[in-house]
C-alpha cells in the first residue's frame, strides 16, 4: 500500500496535485471542528463585510462569516458524497461481481437493469422524490435515494473486471475446493476489484455532490442544513452578485471547484495506475 | 442480415425495459409515499377561511379524478398507464385550465434544439480533438487542451453555468443572458427571429459544451493513443500511408465504436444537465418547466415532465443505439 502510493507521488503528477488540492478542502473542512459560531447561528459578525484581516472570506447578508461557514458546508458536503458513495459502493459490488462471474441468463437481466438506471435521466426523478417528500426529505433520505440510483455505471465497470477474473485459474480452483458462489465472490475475488472500488469512489463522490449542489442551489434539499448548495441557494436569495457581495459566491465555488479537480485527479491517476500500460509509459519504460 | 435483426429486437427489448421501470418508478415515488397530494391541495385551499364540509367533499372527489388516486391501487396502475399511453396527465394546476401535454409540447421543441445542438458540437469536436490530441502526442497546444479539459470535466454544470452566467451578464454584457427569444419580438419563420434564437442559445450551448467537452476529448485521446499501437497502424505507417489518412480511416473509425455507445450512455447526464442550464438562463424549455412546477406545486406537470423525459431521453438512446450498425459493420455480419 506504501510502496503504491510513493510511486504515484513520485511518477504522477496528477495525482500529486489531486491530493494537494483534496488536502486542503479536507484541511478546511476539519477547521468546522474549531469554529467559533454555530453553523446556523445568522447575524452573529456584522453583514457585507468585503474580505479583510478580520473575517478573511467576508461576512455575508445574513451576517455570517463566510470563511467559517465555509467549513461547515465543506463537512457536509464532503460527507454527503461519502455516504452515498460508500452506499452505492455496496449495490455495484454485488451486481457487478454476481453479474460478471455468473454470466448466462443472470447476467443478461442484471446487466439490462443496469443499463436502465444508466439510460434514465435521474434529475428529473430526484426532483419528484422531493416534490412528493417535501419538508420530510432530509439529508440521509436523499442520500439513500441517491445510492439507489447511482450504483449502475460503476457496477458494469466491476463486471468488466469479474468476467475476467472467472476464467482466471485461481477460480476454477476455488471452485473445486467447494468455495460456495458467495465465498468466492467475497474472498476471492473481492480483493482484485478494490482498486477499481476505489477509483470509482472518487468518481461516484463528484457525481453525487454536483447533483447535490444542483438540487440545494434550487432550495429542493434541507437548506437549513449549510452545505455548498445551501450557501449558493441563501446568496442567490439575497441576491448577493447584483449588491456586490460577491465573496458569499465566490468562495464556496473556489472550493466546491478544488474539491472536484481534485478528486477528479485522484481517480484519474488511480485509473492509470491499475492500467499497466500507461503506468509503464509514464515511468519511462517500453509501453505495449 | 440475421445479426442486424437479432440486434434491433435486443435494442427495443431494452427501449421497453427502460420505459417500463422509468415509468414504474414515477408510479412508485408518487403513489407509495406518505404525502397525498389531494390532501396538500385541500389543506392549501382550506387554510384561508372557511369552506363548507360538502365543498371539501366535492373537491377532493374532483382532486382524486384528476390525479387518478381513484379506487384501489390495481385500478390506479392501469389509470396512470392509460393516461401516459393517451399522453394525457390532466389539466396544470399553475396555468389551469390549459393541459399538461399542450405546455409540455410547448416546450419540448426548445430543450430537443438545445440538446440535439448542443450534443453533436460537443461530441464531435471532442473526439476529433481527444483523436488529434492522441495520434500527435508532441502537440502542446492539444497537451494544453487535455489539462483544460481534465480541469472542466468534473465541474458540475450548474457551476459553469453560474460562472458564465456572472462573466456575461455583470463583467461582460455582450450577449442575452436569459430566454428563448427576445421578448418584444414577434414569433415567426424569419431571419431576425431564428437570429435572436440563436444569439438566445449561445450562453446556454457554450455552458453544456464546455462541460461535456473533457470527457470526449479525454476518453478518445486515450482509445487513440492505444489503437496508434496496433500492429496493423504500425503496417500502414511503414507501408506509407498518409498520416492524415491513417488517423482518419484506421484509426479514428475504430475508435469512434465505443464513443457512439459512450454517447448513448451519457445522454441521460446530459439531460441533468440541459434541465439546471435552462434554468440558469431562463431558457424556456421542459427543464425550466420543471422547476417552477415545482415551485408552484403544480403536481401534474412535474409528473408529466418526469415522464416525459424518461420517454424522451431512451427514444434518444434507441436511435443512437439503431444508428450504430452504420458505424460498426461487425453487428451486422455476426
Amino acid at each position: 500500500m506504501l510502496g503504491i502510493l510513493r510511486d504515484l507521488l513520485r511518477y504522477n503528477i496528477e495525482f500529486r496535485i489531486g491530493l494537494a488540492l483534496v488536502a486542503v478542502v479536507f484541511a478546511m473542512a476539519g477547521l468546522s471542528f474549531v469554529s467559533p459560531y454555530p453553523p446556523s447561528d445568522v447575524f452573529v459578525v456584522p453583514p457585507d463585510v468585503p474580505p479583510s484581516a478580520a473575517y478573511w472570506f467576508g461576512t455575508t447578508s445574513r451576517g455570517q462569516d463566510v470563511f467559517w461557514e465555509l467549513t461547515f458546508a465543506l463537512r457536509n458536503t464532503l460527507a454527503f458524497g461519502f455516504a452515498v458513495a460508500l452506499l452505492s459502493r455496496v449495490f455495484s459490488l454485488c451486481i457487478g461481481l454476481l453479474s460478471g462471474y455468473k454470466g448466462g441468463w443472470i447476467d443478461r437481466i442484471l446487466m439490462s437493469v443496469n443499463d436502465t438506471f444508466i439510460i434514465i435521466p435521474l434529475f428529473p426523478v430526484l426532483i419528484l422524490f422531493y416534490f412528493v417528500l417535501r419538508d420530510t426529505m432530509s439529508w440521509g433520505l436523499l442520500a439513500l435515494i441517491m445510492a439507489c440510483l447511482g450504483w449502475a455505471y460503476d457496477a458494469r465497470l466491476i463486471r468488466s473486471v469479474a468476467m475476467s477474473l472467472k476464467t482466471r485459474e485461481f477460480t476454477q480452483t476455488s471452485v473445486f475446493s467447494g468455495m460456495t458462489t458467495g465465498e468466492i465472490l467475497l474472498r476471492e475475488h473481492l480483493p482484485y476489484v478494490m482498486p477499481i472500488v476505489f477509483s470509482t469512489t472518487m468518481n461516484n463522490m463528484n457525481w453525487s455532490i454536483g447533483l447535490e449542489v444542483t438540487l440545494s442551489v434550487l432550495g429542493f434539499t434541507d437548506i437549513n442544513t449549510p452545505t455548498i448548495g445551501g450557501m449558493i441557494y441563501w446568496a442567490n436569495q439575497h441576491s448577493a452578485m447584483v449588491a456586490g457581495v460577491w465573496w458569499w459566491i465566490a468562495f464556496p465555488i473556489l472550493f466546491i471547484v478544488m474539491a472536484f479537480v481534485g478528486l477528479y485527479l485522484l481517480a484519474v491517476s488511480m485509473n492509470e495506475y491499475i492500467d499497466p500500460r500507461s503506468r509503464l509509459a509514464r515511468m519511462g519504460g517500453g509501453a505495449g | 442480415m440475421r445479426g442486424y435483426y437479432g440486434y434491433l429486437a435486443k435494442r427495443l427489448g431494452q427501449f421497453a425495459l427502460v420505459v417500463f421501470i422509468g415509468v414504474n418508478l414515477a408510479y412508485v415515488i408518487t403513489h407509495a409515499t406518505p404525502i397525498d397530494p389531494v390532501e396538500q391541495s385541500i389543506a392549501a385551499v382550506t387554510s384561508f377561511g372557511n369552506t363548507a364540509p360538502e365543498a371539501i367533499a366535492q373537491m377532493r372527489l374532483s382532486l382524486q379524478e384528476l390525479y387518478g388516486l381513484k379506487g384501489d391501487w390495481r385500478e390506479q396502475y392501469l389509470t396512470f398507464w392509460e393516461r401516459i399511453l393517451r399522453a394525457d396527465f390532466g389539466p396544470s394546476l399553475s396555468a389551469f385550465p390549459t393541459p399538461v401535454s399542450t405546455l409540455i409540447g410547448r416546450a419540448l421543441p426548445w430543450t430537443a434544439g438545445l440538446l440535439i445542438t448542443s450534443t453533436l458540437i460537443t461530441w464531435g469536436l471532442g473526439n476529433l480533438l481527444g483523436g488529434l490530441a492522441g495520434y500527435y502526442q508532441k502537440s502542446r497546444g492539444l497537451k494544453l487542451m487535455g489539462v483544460v479539459a481534465m480541469g472542466l470535466h468534473p465541474v458540475p454544470y450548474y457551476i459553469v453555468a453560474l460562472l458564465l452566467l456572472m462573466t456575461f451578464g455583470f463583467l461582460w454584457p455582450i450577449l442575452p443572458i436569459g430566454g428563448g427569444s427576445a421578448m418584444n419580438m414577434a414569433r415567426g419563420w424569419n431571419w431576425d427571429f431564428a437570429l435572436s434564437v440563436l444569439r438566445h442559445s449561445i450562453l446556454p450551448c457554450l455552458s453544456l459544451t464546455l462541460i461535456g467537452l473533457g470527457s470526449w476529448f479525454l476518453g478518445m485521446r486515450s482509445l487513440v493513443s492505444n489503437i496508434v499501437t496496433e500492429d496493423y497502424v504500425v503496417y500502414a505507417e511503414i507501408a506509407g500511408v498518409d498520416s492524415r489518412r491513417i488517423l482518419s480511416s484506421y484509426v479514428m473509425r475504430n475508435a469512434l465504436a465505443p464513443q457512439v455507445t459512450g454517447l448513448a450512455m451519457s445522454l441521460g447526464g446530459v439531460f441533468n444537465g440541459a434541465v439546471i442550464t435552462e434554468k440558469v438562463f431562463g431558457y424556456p424549455g421542459v427543464g425550466s418547466l420543471l422547476i417552477d412546477a415545482v415551485y408552484a406545486g403544480d403536481y401534474g406537470l412535474v409528473l408529466g415532465v418526469t415522464t416525459v423525459s424518461i420517454l424522451g431521453v431512451s427514444f434518444g438512446v434507441l436511435v443512437i443505439d439503431l444508428l450504430y450498425p452504420l458505424l460498426d459493420p461487425r453487428v451486422q455480419a455476426r
